[in-house]
């Protein structure tokens, strides 16, 4: 087999890109959990949401138009699902909160099937992004290229919006310490429901842009599910750094599995994943010292 | 033939009170939720087209039961064991999964009750686990890709890489195709099987099959995996050095319309698709577009087929358990995808298998069928099917 330098480049590329996709789905959940011990399981069925949503509006609003307001959609049902589900289940205690969100993948399956039906549907990508582009030696898809630069650009927002502004503070005040936070004279409740809503638009976002890769079933919020989770776990609670370090380590690991020990791959991350459980329980980068 | 005649005559005389006809109870074994929902709705609206087509001259009232598998052999299981003992069905049709299909086996087999396969593509079922009671009228998985891995060969193909999910089916077909084509001359220079229903990302597989430098690129994929996966593969700009071959369930009249301009060009095998030109097809699709307002995939065919493999038994009059056993194994019709027969030496259905290529026509995606390879029993694959049981 020809191993050369551009295969590598081209794996790796691939690697990132499947990082970054997790990256969009993780974040949200990661902060959700670390802020308010909320555990949703239904963010893989809002990233189902996002894509049925973009694949919907691609039709007739176009591309562009559709990754723009599918994130905003999911926001919407992030709200609708805040005020009528999860503000009364913060107290009720974790296990109670998995099986709600648990339940609700089901329903949101459910209804999507009922809304889209059961065949999968299509979304094309933009003329601008179909071909390929050389980049460093290899020929690689436009459109994971950008994948990959909206991953880095959202991270960058998000990482600057977290370090150096004032609801950016708050949050960690709030993840750090809720009650102390509270004491202080945040708004902690609110708090959450802006960070919720946000993760709610990153998980449609995620779904959008993964429409015209993957195909757009029923079935791809469950598919995504404990990718994501694996990614919360590897990297710990409620950070950023652990978010962006455990997509890194999920796409890399998933992908050179996949090349280099095929018959290991499906095994190789939840090895990891134990190996990380084992040694640092809490996670490569837990918000919480 | 003589047992037959008496168990009609048998029934004739129990049921013969008002002035009804006979009737018969059918069960429906289908996925309607789960991953495989979709499939089990075509066939089902196959199967309510076939009976629609054949049975209303048929002095036979038929009684459906309709239950949901799910994708869940223990669900299969419960729900057939209440057809059998609740609803005392006289033949069940259905099954999509052949996990399902391995975990009723043993129980129709025991009881002896008719079972009409309308997918599950499992080599084993009509090999070493076949059984009398079980008639397959969808395909077996090396069936469909052994006519291909030939016909690749005399194409001038030398040297292939494969691709497939890593589970039974999978890698039936690809033995299926690979026997054939190392068999003709050709060399596999590479296999990966993707771990199933968990790869979203085919990048690094596709890369790998770029890097062998085979003459093409050879897979099974189906539903939603090979919605992802053409459309990968055609981002990567390769079908200029590495053509894409397949197991036409790849690329499906279900869903090519999701995979649009991707699928272009892309050659697969397959049992059926809606543009084979015969009159019987022609009736078939026009029939089924009407109904439905889509064209028919393979699933619906093989729904559409098993209904009509059903009415053909009633038609001998078999009316039980054992004469429409018997019947069923002996059908033979010309139907959509060509002339059908049952092996009797596994049960299984000989037909012919169609090369074609995905081309883009006036109406999103359709098929042009390159070659028709001639029909074929499966190998017995271990089957040692014993006779009926009498009394």
């Amino acid at each position: 087999m020809t191993q050369d330098l551009s295969f590598w480049t081209l794996q790796t590329l691939n690697a990132l890109q499947l990082s970054m996709l997790l990256f969009l789905l993780s974040i949200g959940l990661t902060v959700i959990f670390g802020l308010m011990h909320f555990v949703n399981l239904a963010h893989g069925a809002l990233y189902a949401l996002g894509a049925y949503i973009a694949a919907t509006l691609a039709g007739t609003a176009g591309f562009w138009a559709a990754i723009l307001l599918a994130p905003l959609g999911v926001a919407l049902v992030g709200v609708v699902l805040y005020g009528g589900l999860i503000r009364r289940m913060r107290k009720s205690g974790p296990m109670a909160q998995v099986l709600v969100t648990f339940g609700l993948i089901f329903a949101l399956l459910d209804l999507t099937r009922i809304l889209w039906g059961d065949l999968a549907l299509a979304m094309s990508m933009p003329a601008v992004l179909s071909g390929q582009v050389d980049l460093l030696g290899v020929s690689y898809p436009a459109y994971r290229l950008f994948i990959i630069v909206l991953g880095a650009a959202i991270f960058a927002a998000l990482a600057l919006v977290l370090a150096r502004t004032q609801i950016g503070a708050m949050i960690r005040a709030g993840v750090d310490n809720d009650a102390m936070a509270a004491c202080l004279g945040i708004n902690v409740e609110r708090l959450f429901f802006v960070v919720f809503c946000v993760g709610c638009a990153l998980a449609g976002l995620a779904g959008a842009v993964a429409a015209p890769l993957l195909s757009v079933t029923p079935g791809m919020g469950l598919q995504i599910l404990i990718p994501t989770l694996i990614v919360i776990v590897i990297g710990g609670l409620g950070s950023l750094k652990g978010a962006i370090a455990g997509s890194l380590i999920y796409g890399f690991v998933q992908t050179f599995g996949a090349v280099l020990a095929p018959q290991l791959a499906s095994v190789l991350i939840y090895a990891l994943l134990a190996a990380v459980l084992v040694i640092k329980p809490v996670g490569l980068f837990p918000a919480k010292g | 033939m003589k047992r037959a005649t008496m168990a009609t005559l048998a029934a004739a005389t129990t049921l013969a009170l008002p002035a009804a006809a006979d009737t018969v109870d059918i069960g429906i074994l289908l996925p309607f939720s789960g991953v495989y929902a979709s499939l089990g709705n075509e066939i089902e609206a196959g199967f309510a087209l076939g009976l629609e087509t054949y049975g209303n001259d048929l002095d036979v009232e038929i009684i459906l039961h309709r239950e949901d598998t799910e994708v869940t052999p223990a669900t299969g299981l419960a729900r057939t064991r209440k057809l059998i003992l609740q609803d005392d069905v006289d033949a069940i049709v259905g099954i999509v999964s052949s996990g399902v299909l391995g975990a009723v086996r043993d129980l129709v087999d025991g009881a002896g009750v008719p079972l009409i396969v309308a997918n599950a593509g499992n080599d084993a079922a009509t090999g070493e686990d076949c059984s009398p009671w079980i008639t397959r009228v969808s395909f077996s998985n090396g069936q469909v890709n052994r006519p291909m891995g030939r016909w690749m060969a005399e194409q001038g193909i030398e040297t292939v890489y494969t691709l497939a999910p890593d589970y039974a089916a999978g890698r039936q077909m690809i033995e299926g195709f690979a026997g054939a084509f190392t068999e003709a001359g050709g060399t596999i220079l590479g296999s990966d099987f993707t771990p199933f229903q968990q790869t979203q990302d085919f990048g690094p597989y596709i890369a790998q099959a770029q890097a062998s430098g085979a003459d093409a690129l050879f897979v099974f994929y189906a539903g939603g995996e090979a919605i992802s996966f053409v459309n990968q593969y055609a981002s990567f700009g390769a079908a200029e050095d590495l053509p894409l071959y397949g197991s036409g369930f790849l690329t499906s009249q279900l869903y090519v319309n999701a995979q649009g301009a991707s699928a272009e060009g892309v050659i697969t095998a397959l049992h059926y698709v809606p543009t084979l030109d015969n009159p019987e097809n022609a009736a078939f699709v026009a029939a089924f577009a009407a109904a439905n307002g889509r064209l028919p995939s393979e699933y619906a065919v093989q729904g559409y087929d098993a209904a009509r493999a059903l009415t053909e038994a009633l038609a001998t009059g078999a009316r039980d358990r054992e004469t429409l056993g018997a019947a069923l194994r002996q059908v033979s019709f010309t139907g959509p995808r060509g002339a059908l027969a049952i092996d009797p030496a596994t049960n299984n259905i000989v037909q012919p298998i169609y090369v074609y290529e995905t081309v883009t026509g006036p109406e999103g995606m359709t098929q042009e069928v390159l070659a028709a390879l001639p029909a074929e029993a499966d190998p017995v694959n271990g089957c040692v099917m014993p006779s009926l049981p009498t009394n």
